[in-house]
């Protein structure tokens, strides 16, 4: 039978379509489980990261060390815990595309550039041993110049100076807006303020090296100024009022007791 | 007929696929600025290459020359994926630093260059041996690329420090030019010049 007749075109294009998808699907169905616990391990990692419980050079184990970690799913508009949500299976970045769970930003508001998020988001305390907590350890996103970068940002009891900034999912240029990856960039956020002492979110991130070698200023990267333009953006809306204001207060009152 | 062994050392430099075919090119830059990630892009490729041709190879006497280049995209496209989600379950980190360039790999013209130059023409085993060796030509290419890139960009090889960086308190001022796309096209292009020079039957005639 001729290879170019209709029927064998038609054969050949359907057999090949059948297989190929019988093999991808597989592929994707098999290795579902072991990418899904991959990518909740390195979430973890990247928060304790953030928080200064991890380090990447000498390692630890993530479940572990996991356990010291109170999870709450806080409603952002109130502050609020939002006791009926299950934060083993609630997804921020899922909720923000549900019409129930997320809602639209306002552009005028939108300073991270996000258009969505979700009304409640998840938050990480860390108690010490004395069971005081030492850690707050907040979900932030914004858009960089290719794409939205997800981090987190880990705070002192006084919800004002920095433990820690780790972004974990991104895609950026690698060696430029990638570098906000490299742990010599990270190192310098531990003891930055980001308020100032009334209380006002006083804080830039500059372009290149900051000028200012103090606590209110952190270093950009030169050749990577949208990204962190970007980065200073999400700051200064996830730490604003319309971000985690009314939660960091909330906050404050059960840290302060 | 040429011998297998041929066949699987020619590409790697009197007919390497970047340096004389000029294929996957864009790659080369996307991927070059550190080892570690061209390594694991160069495993990807040569695996992706060595299935994608023998695959076609497999059914060559059954595609219709109408619709060859689309089930050859089709096979390639689905190696890729799989490839990719391989990676994602099993080297988590590494399929994260690579982000989108796994997913280029089924633009990367080699592995379409040699499906259609190749594996249409021959039988499985030799298509496969084909498609390793321009893999390894490819690979060739790119290590020496990054290298380069690394090292002069960033001072390190595979992540580990080499030349102490200025900012660090060394003298190596790193030349950020290196950790930009353009290099790899400057570091190609010497590459081609110094095998051509080697290999003077490989220069086009003007």
């Amino acid at each position: 039978m001729s290879n170019d007749r209709t029927l064998k075109i038609v054969l050949v294009a359907s057999l090949l379509c059948i297989v190929c998808s019988v093999l991808v699907s597989t592929a994707a169905v098999v290795l579902r489980p072991l990418q899904d616990i991959n990518s909740q391990l390195d979430m973890r990692r990247n928060i304790l990261m953030a928080a200064g419980l991890y380090d990447a050079e000498t390692g630890g184990d993530v479940k572990e060390i996991f356990k010291s970690i109170e999870t709450q799913v806080v409603e952002l508009e109130t502050g609020e815990i939002a006791s009926d949500i299950d934060p083993n299976t609630f997804d921020p970045r899922q909720a923000a595309k549900d019409p129930k769970l997320g809602e639209a930003i306002p552009s005028e508001e939108d300073l991270a550039q996000i258009k969505r998020r979700a009304r409640f988001q998840k938050i990480y305390l860390h108690k010490g041993s004395s069971g005081a907590v030492d850690t707050v350890v907040l979900p932030i996103n914004g858009l960089g110049l290719w794409s939205t970068l997800y981090g987190f940002i880990a705070l002192e009891p006084d919800l004002e100076t920095v433990k820690g900034l780790v972004y974990y999912d991104h895609k950026e240029t690698p060696g430029l807006g990638g570098e906000v990856d490299n742990p010599k960039w990270r190192g310098q956020w531990p003891g930055k303020v980001l308020f100032d002492e009334s209380g006002e979110y006083d804080f830039k991130v500059h372009k290149g090296p900051s000028p200012i070698d103090g606590p209110h200023d952190a270093d950009g990267v030169s050749g990577a100024t949208i990204t962190l333009r970007g980065v200073d953006n999400m700051l200064r809306y996830w730490m604003g009022d319309l971000g985690y204001g009314p939660t960091l207060e909330r906050l404050k009152k059960q840290i302060d007791g | 007929m040429a011998s297998a062994k041929e066949i699987l050392l020619k590409p790697l430099v009197s007919n390497n696929p970047i340096a004389l075919q000029i294929l996957g090119i864009c790659s080369a830059l996307a991927v070059t600025s550190q080892m570690k990630t061209t390594l694991v892009m160069c495993v990807s490729v040569i695996l992706v290459l060595a299935l994608s041709n023998s695959s076609v190879s497999l059914i060559r006497k059954h595609v219709p020359s109408s619709i060859r280049i689309i089930v050859q995209m089709t096979i390639i496209a689905s190696l890729v994926i799989i490839v990719e989600q391989t990676l994602k379950a099993y080297a988590y980190d590494t399929y994260k630093q690579m982000s989108v360039f796994v997913g280029l790999i089924i633009t990367n013209c080699i592995v379409m260059g040699r499906a259609e130059a190749f594996a249409m023409k021959n039988p499985v085993g030799i298509s496969a041996l084909d498609g390793i060796g321009n893999g390894l030509g490819y690979s060739l290419v790119l290590v020496f690329v990054a290298f380069w890139r690394e090292i002069l960009g960033a001072g390190k090889l595979a992540g580990v420090e080499l030349l102490p960086l200025a900012t660090e308190g060394g003298w190596y001022v790193p030349n950020g030019l290196m950790l930009m796309p353009p290099s790899a096209f400057f570091i190609i292009g010497l590459f081609i010049w110094f095998i051509r020079t080697l290999r003077p039957e490989q220069v086009e005639e003007s």
